[in-house]
């Protein structure tokens, strides 16, 4: 059950950190329109941080189920 | 024409493997074998929120906003994170008060209410219908564009044809029909689709693959990579545009509230709360989703600008339809089966989103708005109908039709005015008014009925103002002044700039006013109203439903009849389903039959879940409350609730009460036991100590007597000498055993006492007297000095007597053996009499002086000298002094004499001593 718990937390701090990365200042950060390895940097940094969402989401469930 | 007839067997080839994995999927869960309890599936299922408008419109919406299309996306992704929370949260609610739509989870919140469940019914309808209208129209346009193979031209818009010949009309006719033969097969009170979510899963799994296929052949095969479509696209004009925010993709406000707008609709979007809670098997499958849902999103949105921009490259600018890249670039390309497989993709996008919907739909319509008419509507007699699962399901399948022509004639008025992508977004925002009832009725107790009434109408209010008049004044349907000068020409009115606010998009514009209004109304509202008692429960089962263990209100009284119940759901469900329910039921509960249930409230409550999975939480109760006699829960009950609370609260307060008397009673015998065992020790060392001292005595008797048997020739002065000894030894004897049996009396309180005012002078001359004999045997004087006048004090004379012998006797005993010399004085102190018995002795030590009044104590060494008394005087005295109120101390120093001295008090000796003086008055 404490599993439980941390689990929710945990899930609940990457909702907050992704509504973080999704909005206003640090999405500004990245909206120079630059380009790495010839992908538009804003494409590239919201894929990029879309997917390491996901994986930090996949480590929160998968791990805490065992 | 054959490259028709392909197309039409390929679509009528994909729906008949859709429905057979409907067939077989629901086949395995009548065995009991499900194919659909597994997680992936469940993730799967949930990508129904990816319909034509994801698998077309993103690149539409792309082409014009660049990665404005994103938020869509993002949000979900983001709410994926809370559904352990929150979704997990309704799931739980839902599968203990079995909710089987969205507008029966609101309805029964706020104490069942059918107003409610109504009022979201029609909102969910009204804003629906247009993105029912859209599914339609991407199905017809896409078979209108592959028709014309290998010719690209955007199609004649259906409109312009006749309706017969309207493609539309045959996707909409022939999807109601399957959504009708597998959404409503049979009823169930669970209302779970098996079959259905199978199928759902499948389409999703070939939307994603034919969505990938287009992606990875139009990046890979057509360009060299990611970089390359980018490299080549820089040459676009205005492509910086679409690749930043500030531009046309957007400005961050509006972004933003795109974002907040997708993690609303998939929570409340009707398909997505009928897949994610309604047909979820197990709420753990909910924490695969968690990733897996959103790794759907990033797979089937990753390929949205390459195809974006690779069509914008292709094709002229202002020939081909952005919406339609996904379908005409492999057409343009020559790709002829893959232009095909984009077809079937769109067709399972669309598919999936419109059976999904209509059965929701279908669902709220027919329990929370047709069987609540219906039932109310007493000329029909429906209360009274034997069997209405048939009723019901006609209702359903009517729903489903009507659902879907009405989703038809939007198309055909609506037509082109709006892009895909708008009418999805106007279709979100009418359900995220439901946000605010949703999610405080889940964690906010207060919410009342009321608020959420007012709440959900003011939303939807102004949701229809500011985003479907305008929709409807841009299709030509009401005069485009309405928008550009305001109804009546009044500027602050205008639809798409409410009381001036302009500068927000339209639809983080309607979203502001609609959710200020419907979370404001919501709340005041609630606040300053009052809950119903069947509310406050409800809101409690809802709100802690994590801690709640599925129990239903307790709070219900009535009379029942088991058969009038169970024929009642048997009208709903079927009689054999209704029997073999209650059958169940009472198998749970260890009884043997139905029969033998008791009509009592969890068997109410019972009934009233399987009604509520058939025709909704309000109708439900709506018709048990037609056979039980339902008493409400009046005042006087609550008080009678509340009068035993007080009372069991008095019972445990009495219990520790004497529990607590229980222990202190039980301290006091323990101490009593203690006492007793002290007392019973110390008659044995009573005893032993006596007997011990009777010996001596009898011991030197016996040995003279033995000496004078033996020598009967003893001399006559050694034989006197003996028998004095004892005689004196057998007086010694009597005068100790005399002493223990007056001790044991005064100890016991049995000892006569016989008082009466005394003079104390009298009484010391008689004691002066009674030892004159013995002072002058021993050589002792004895000097008196006495006031002249001493008041009389309360006492027993001879006691006394017996006190001041002793004091004389133990006086001469040890004073000086050459000129003993003897005082007693008499002080008259305030209050008593104090009399000092002075020797010239030897004195006692310090040490002795408290242990010379125990008994059988004498002062000096037991076993050197021989004893002197009987060690009784002393503290017989003392008793007799305590008992006449005065005390008994003694002041010495070792070779200085000692003085023994008593009190007595005067008080009431003055009283009694007139008493007696009155009484030799009058000569009594």
């Amino acid at each position: 059950m404490a599993n439980r718990t941390l689990r929710a937390q945990r899930l609940v701090a990457l909702f907050m950190l992704g509504c973080l990365l999704f909005s206003y200042p640090l999405l500004a950060l990245f909206d120079s329109g630059g380009e790495v390895f010839g992908i538009p940097l804003l494409f590239a940094y919201l894929f990029v941080a879309w997917a390491l969402l996901i994986v930090a989401m996949i480590l929160v469930v998968e791990c805490s189920s065992r | 024409m054959p490259l028709a007839g392909l197309i039409l067997l390929t679509s009528c080839a994909y729906l008949g493997i859709l429905f057979a994995i409907a067939y077989w999927g629901d086949k395995r869960a009548d065995a009991g074998r499900s194919i659909i309890a597994n997680p992936y599936i469940y993730a799967l299922s949930m990508a129904v929120y990816a319909t034509s408008w994801t698998f077309y419109g993103s690149v539409g919406r792309a082409a014009v906003s660049g990665v404005g299309f994103l938020p869509i996306y993002l949000g979900p992704t983001l709410m994926a994170a809370l559904f352990w929370l929150v979704l997990r949260k309704m799931i739980r609610i839902s599968k203990a008060n079995r909710i089987t739509s969205i507008a029966d989870f609101i309805a029964a919140r706020y104490g069942k209410s059918a107003l409610l469940g109504g009022l979201v019914t029609l909102i969910a309808v009204v804003g629906v219908i247009p993105y029912i209208a859209l599914q339609l129209k991407a199905v017809s346009s896409s078979f209108l564009i592959l028709w014309q193979y290998p010719t690209i031209q955007m199609p004649n818009s259906g409109q312009a044809l006749g309706p017969l010949q309207d493609t539309a009309l045959y996707v909409a006719l022939l999807l109601a029909t399957f959504t009708i033969l597998f959404g409503t097969r049979h009823l169930d009170a669970t209302e779970r689709h098996e079959g259905m979510v199978a199928a759902i899963a499948f389409e999703s799994l070939v939307k994603l693959l034919a969505f990938l296929a287009v992606g990875l052949y139009v990046t890979f095969g057509l360009y060299h990579g990611f970089a390359d479509v980018f490299e080549q696209a820089a040459r676009l004009p205005d492509v910086d545009q679409l690749l930043t925010l500030g531009g046309p993709a957007g400005t961050y406000g509006s972004w933003v509230s795109l974002i907040f707008l997708s993690m609303l609709s998939i929570l409340f979007l009707p398909r997505q709360f009928q897949i994610s809670v309604v047909e979820n098997v197990n709420e753990n499958h909910v924490a695969k989703a968690i990733w897996l849902f959103p790794l759907y999103l990033l797979a089937i949105n990753i390929f949205v600008l390459p195809i974006t921009f690779a069509g914008l490259m292709h094709f002229p600018a202002g020939t081909v339809d952005a919406d339609t890249f996904v379908l005409t670039l492999p057409m343009a390309l020559r790709q002829e089966s893959l232009a095909l497989l984009v077809f079937v993709g769109g067709l399972s996008a669309a598919t999936g989103m419109v059976i999904v919907e209509t059965i929701a739909l279908s669902t709220m319509i027919c329990n929370d708005l047709a069987m609540p008419l219906l039932l109310r509507w007493k000329a029909l007699g429906l209360a009274q109908r034997a069997d209405l699962s048939g009723l019901l399901l006609g209702i359903r399948r009517g729903a489903i039709l009507l659902l879907m022509l009405l989703g038809y004639v939007y198309y055909r008025a609506a037509g082109e005015a709006y892009a895909l992508v708008s009418i999805g977004l106007v279709s979100f925002a009418a359900v995220a008014q439901f946000a605010p009832a949703m999610l405080g009725g889940m964690y906010w107790k207060q919410g009342t009925r009321a608020g959420a009434l007012s709440g959900l109408s003011l939303g939807f209010l102004l949701w229809l103002y500011t985003l479907l008049l305008p929709a409807f004044a841009k299709s030509g349907w009401l005069p485009l002044s309405f928008i550009e000068q305001g109804p009546l020409a009044i500027a602050w009115l205008k639809p798409l700039a409410l009381f001036g606010l302009a500068g927000l998009d339209e639809i983080g514009h309607s979203l502001f006013w609609s959710l200020l209004a419907n979370l404001g109304a919501y709340v005041g509202v609630s606040l300053f109203g009052r809950q119903s008692s069947r509310e406050h429960a409800q809101a409690l089962l809802f709100v802690d439903a994590f801690k709640v263990a599925g129990r239903g209100s307790s709070l219900w009284r009535g009379s029942a009849s088991v058969t009038e119940v169970i024929a009642l759901v048997g009208r709903f469900l079927g009689p054999a389903r209704a029997r073999e329910a209650f059958a169940g039921y009472a198998a749970q509960r260890g009884l043997a039959s139905a029969a033998e249930l008791v009509p009592d409230a969890d068997l109410v409550h019972f009934a009233e879940q399987q009604l509520a999975g058939a025709i909704g939480a309000a109708s439900a109760r709506v018709m048990l409350a037609s056979v039980v006699q339902e008493e409400p829960l009046g005042m006087d009950e609550v008080l009678g609730i509340l009068d035993e609370a007080s009372q069991v609260l008095a019972y445990s307060r009495r219990l520790e009460q004497q529990s607590h008397e229980l222990e202190v009673a039980t301290g006091e015998l323990r101490a009593a036991n203690a006492r007793l065992q002290e007392l019973d020790r110390l008659k044995d060392d009573f005893i032993s100590t006596v007997t011990h001292e009777l010996r001596t005595p009898l011991t030197s008797i016996r040995a003279f007597s033995e000496i004078l048997n033996d020598n009967p020739e003893l001399d006559p002065a050694q034989r006197a000498r003996f028998v004095g000894i004892i005689v004196k030894e057998s007086e010694r004897l009597t005068r100790m055993i005399n002493q223990v049996l007056d001790l044991a009396k005064l100890e016991s309180g049995r000892a006569e006492w016989h008082t009466s005012a005394l003079d104390l002078k009298e009484v010391i001359e008689d004691a002066q007297a009674t030892t004159s004999q013995l002072l002058q045997e021993q050589g002792v004087a004895l000097c008196l000095e006495l006031p002249a006048q001493i008041p009389p004090v309360l006492a027993d004379r001879d006691r006394l007597l017996q006190v001041l012998l002793n004091l004389i006797a133990n006086a001469v005993k040890f004073c000086d053996r050459e000129a003993g010399r003897i005082g007693i004085a008499v002080q008259v102190l305030p209050e008593a009499l104090q009399v000092d018995v002075r020797d010239n002795g030897c004195g006692i030590d310090p040490a002795d002086q408290q242990t010379i009044f125990e008994k059988f104590r004498q002062a000096g060494d037991n076993l050197t000298e021989k004893p002197q008394g009987t060690g009784l005087g002393l503290p017989i005295s003392r008793q007799i002094i305590e008992h006449f109120g005065g005390r008994l101390w003694v002041n010495s120093a070792r070779g200085q004499g000692a003085t023994f001295s008593f009190t007595l008090p005067l008080g009431q000796a003055n009283a009694a001593a007139s008493d007696a003086g009155r009484e030799t008055e009058y000569g009594v």
